[in-house]
């Protein structure tokens, strides 16, 4: 018991490739590695002499998971180049697609992702033969969402119609409000999936953590704002360089984020809801009251919980902002090409996703800077992982190994993204 | 019963996760065909990964590592029938943009330690490497497209997926061209069918997700191009996207090189 080694060669349940690595010598954690060892890609790089314009279609491909992230963070960074703005109904808009990629996130993770291990099953489909209602309700939950994306944007992965200063086309309100009745139907599931996932077994296990996100004046972060943590940080987006940076570690090919003179930070839905939990909505608040959900919430094994909050709190910004919505005269705002630098964040599912580029005279991208959220929760996994490993050093290998795969996938962790980013085995 | 179930398994390299994703975006497919098939192995749904020999193994991503090459090989030997599924498996992806370019340059451009990355010097296709059963187009995949494949090979069919153009589709569905009454550019008239001609639809020309379709003449389309004002680079740009290296999109692209 005194020297093993842990180790996941594939992590499960993630999306995109990583392996987990846990060594543990003389009875203590002597090493952790999450390794991201999936190829990369060097988006960064060829985003160079492309124009500005296709900044939102190329980066979309980083994550089939999360498109609307990369191309939101993309398009309000040449807008803040081009020094435009997007507001009223075309911002709403934008919030309400990003509302649908939430909701098939979240509930594709609460439900297929992480749940199984709270309920210990291997996956969703082996849950499914014991519980065939409960995962059904889930798919339709997440199908909801996918067709929020689908209306809006076309398609679910890789939307095609969000561009520099709005859409290529909006929809008519007669094209969102059928989907009104399912986004209440759906509500009415995240309500119960939250009062149902608080239910779960939580291991005890809190952490003084530095959490960031982004805040908005008056509402939960999705796109833009400033960004903010529990420790008093308040900085503009284009400020962010300042603060944090990306260093590279050998194992993996994911560059790790830290705020500098501080370390490992912890970006997502914990620290979107410990630092913004006054803007949630009415009903999710109630609902995270009943179920004495309040921040500060340090246990990342309680993501689960906060996602289903979130949850219910995207079904219901969705249906507000499809009830106040009114056909914008224009699909886009004007803007002028011109060089200069610009910034753009907004909140993917699993956390804060920063852009930024240099553009020359005629918009041609000369330098692109793409941070992802998990390569910012990299380090502070791998503490996760550590601290975990020594508070639950005596239990079985097989069990163990179960755990820290399920203490990583707390952060939803989505490795494909993170590639210009993890491996996780425990030696 | 349950043992005689075929065994499906999905592998992934160089990609964004998006193509496997369709699976699991299949709502209300997903558990008719999990009850159909015998899902052996397929890592982001599961930690329950059964041994080969598979089936049907679907494979996401473009082949970039020298450890890509030796797996896919594998790979190969374990499946019955071998399904690459999207732009990256089929054409190499958008990452086959450094095709064109020096990669270690490209490694020092984003990594600080170039010395630690391990990567061949071009994104190519499953099928350069192997060979592919059937190739599916799209970035993403239609996952309709996706269940009827599986669905022809598990019943001894041929897929029917159809080859013809994007303009096709758009011409059926009432669009009025893009092109034409807008000088909008557009690659419908050289792009496989198949997203639902998405792009003219939303008022934007098509970028080519699914890739060149049967016999495309891209050269015609790039005087097109220049007549509506595009000037070589621009024509350049377009071909080189999401199905850059897919041989017709790399000559046209490679004939507008300055």
């Amino acid at each position: 018991m005194k020297n093993r080694i842990i180790k996941v060669d594939q992590l499960a349940r993630v999306e995109g490739e990583g392996s987990l690595f846990v060594k543990i010598a003389d009875g203590k954690v002597a090493d952790v590695k999450l390794k991201i060892y999936e190829p990369p890609r060097f988006f960064e790089a060829f985003l160079r002499g492309r124009s500005y314009a296709e900044a939102p279609d190329i980066t979309a491909r980083i994550c089939g998971i999360c498109p609307i992230a990369y191309q939101m963070s993309s398009v309000t960074a040449m807008e803040d180049a081009f020094g435009v703005e997007v507001t009223g109904q075309l911002a709403a808009l934008r919030r309400l697609i990003y509302c649908g990629e939430w909701i098939e996130s979240h509930v594709l993770h609460m439900y297929m992702l992480h749940a199984p291990d709270f309920l210990g099953y291997e996956d969703a489909l082996q849950l499914a033969k014991d519980k065939p209602e409960l995962v059904k309700t889930a798919l339709q939950m997440k199908k909801i969402g996918n067709d929020v994306m689908i209306v809006i944007g076309g398609r679910e992965i890789h939307p095609i119609n969000v561009r520099v200063g709005g859409f290529y086309r909006v929809p008519a309100k007669s094209e969102l409000t059928p989907l009104l009745d399912r986004l209440k139907w759906a509500r009415d599931q995240a309500i119960e999936t939250a009062k149902l996932v608080n239910t779960f077994e939580f291991p005890p296990f809190e952490l003084e953590y530095e959490f960031v996100s982004l805040r908005s004046p008056d509402e939960y972060p999705i796109i833009g704002g400033r960004f903010v943590s529990n420790s008093g940080l308040d900085i503009a987006i284009r400020e962010y360089e300042f603060h944090f940076e990306e260093r590279h570690v050998h194992h993996s090919h994911a560059l790790h984020s830290i705020e500098k003179g501080k370390g490992a930070y912890h970006v997502g839905p914990l620290a979107r809801f410990n630092l913004n939990f006054d803007f949630l909505s009415p009903i999710a608040k109630q609902v995270a009251n009943e179920i004495g959900l309040r921040p500060m919430v340090k246990n990342p094994f309680k993501s689960i919980v906060v996602r289903a909050i979130e949850t219910i709190y995207a079904y219901d910004e969705a249906i507000r902002i499809i009830e106040q919505y009114e056909e914008p005269e224009s699909p886009t705002v004007h803007y002028e090409v011109q060089a200069g630098i610009g910034f753009g964040a907004s909140e993917a599912p699993r956390g804060t996703l920063y852009h930024r580029y240099r553009l020359g005279s005629d918009g041609t991208i000369l330098d692109a800077k793409i941070v992802p959220p998990t390569a910012q929760n990299q380090p502070t996994i791998e503490n996760d992982l550590r601290q975990f490993v020594t508070a639950n050093i005596d239990l079985p290998r097989e069990a163990l190994t179960w755990k820290v795969e399920q203490a990583v996938r707390n952060y939803d962790p989505c490795i494909s993204c993170a590639t210009h980013f993890v491996r996780l085995e425990i030696d | 019963m349950a043992a005689k179930r075929p065994k499906i398994a999905v592998f992934k390299f160089a990609s964004c996760d998006g193509c496997q994703l369709s699976l699991l975006d299949a709502e209300d497919e997903l558990l008719l065909v999990a009850g159909a098939v015998e899902i052996a192995n397929f890592p982001e749904a599961s930690r329950r990964i059964l041994r080969g020999p598979y089936d049907i193994g679907l494979v996401e991503g473009s082949i970039t590592t020298p450890h890509d090459v030796e797996r896919i090989r594998h790979i190969r030997k374990e499946c019955k029938f071998l399904i690459t599924i999207g732009a990256c498996a089929t054409a190499g992806g958008i990452q086959a943009l450094r095709n064109w370019k020096d990669v270690k340059e490209f490694t020092r451009l984003v990594y600080a330690s170039p010395d630690h990355i391990s990567t061949l010097d071009r994104s190519m296709p499953v099928g350069s490497y192997v060979h592919v059963d059937f190739e599916l187009r799209g970035c993403p995949i239609n996952k309709y497209q996706l269940l009827e494949v599986v669905n022809a090979y598990l019943n001894k069919r041929k897929p029917n997926v159809p080859t013809h153009s994007l303009c096709m589709q758009c011409k059926k569905k009432g669009n009025i061209c893009v092109m034409v009454a807008e000088g909008i550019p557009c690659l419908g008239p050289v792009t496989q069918t198949g997203c639902g001609a998405l792009c003219p639809s939303y008022n934007r020309g098509c970028y080519g997700c699914f890739g060149p379709m049967e016999n495309p003449n891209p050269s015609s389309l790039s005087k097109q191009l220049a007549e509506l004002g595009a000037d070589r680079e621009d024509i350049m740009l377009m071909f080189r996207g999401f199905n850059a290296y897919a041989e017709a999109f790399r000559k046209e692209s490679d004939a507008h090189e300055k």
